[in-house]
């Protein structure tokens, strides 16, 4: 057996990530997280005379509860490696990074394992998120005055 | 109508964000630093406050609004305080992101055994 044969015989026998039937998946379940938010956000400006801007806030917390809480109890890891960036991208992703290091490094210490590692994997979103912010801020204040 | 465009907004970013996992070896990390990264470029070119006003929820639960608020957040601070509150007002607006997601990571990892 050549080699071309063998790679076309590789190529036949790894399983094929259904790539279409992921992102399908994705976009279902980051759509249904924004249904969802919106209606809760639309029964606090309702329910609770809430404005826009604080109801808005107020379901950035109640998510990233729901996220961090889902992550301890142990079953969140399962749903990301199904539904992928449905559940990452939006803010149960963030809490989701953070409560899991936080997890893994528990028994390593107070300081050495959760004080050291705690940002381990959204400390990559504060960092470009606080350093893009801040230099389009002065640009932005340089163009827009 | 607006729950009809939180869902297609919310479903369109992250059918953006898994399409771009998907086909190259970006990790995770990598996906959601970008989608910050492109809120703050969206809220500089005043995209993002309009698509927050037509899509509510579908732009506010998304990472991307993090990079939104810093950017918020700064200019807020430029106006009250000058120069030095693009500094001191960066962190504001996201300040409920941070500090709650610390608070609860923090007490359920206490509490909570990890599962393997």
């Amino acid at each position: 057996m050549d080699k071309d044969e063998y790679q076309k015989l590789v190529k036949e026998y790894t399983p094929k990530e259904n790539k279409l039937k992921k992102a399908f998946l994705a976009f279902i379940t980051g759509g249904a997280i924004a249904f969802i938010g919106q209606v809760i956000a639309s029964i606090l400006q309702e329910s609770f005379g809430m404005n826009t801007t604080e109801s808005y806030t107020w379901l950035c917390l109640i998510t990233i509860f729901t996220g961090s809480f889902l992550t301890s109890l142990g079953f969140f890891d399962n749903w990301v490696s199904k539904l992928g960036c449905g559940l990452l991208i939006p803010t149960t992703g963030f809490a989701h990074s953070i409560t899991s290091s936080a997890l893994d490094v528990k028994k390593d210490g107070l300081v050495t394992g959760l004080g050291a590692s705690f940002f381990k994997l959204a400390g990559s979103v504060l960092l470009y998120g606080i350093i893009s912010a801040f230099f389009l801020a002065i640009l932005g204040v340089i163009i827009y005055g | 109508m607006i729950y009809l465009n939180a869902f297609l907004l919310g479903g369109f970013i992250c059918l953006l964000g898994e399409i771009i996992l998907d086909n190259t070896k970006l990790t995770p990390g990598h996906i959601t630093s970008i989608f910050t990264v492109l809120g703050a470029l969206l809220s500089f070119l005043n995209i993002y406050p309009m698509l927050i006003e037509k899509s509510g929820a579908g732009a506010t639960m998304m990472i991307s609004n993090f990079g939104n608020l810093l950017y918020e957040g700064a200019i807020t601070g430029y106006k009250n305080m000058g120069i030095i509150g693009l500094a001191s007002g960066l962190l504001t607006k996201c300040s409920l992101a941070i500090t709650s997601a610390v608070i609860f990571a923090f007490i359920f990892a206490l509490i909570m055994k990890p599962k393997d």
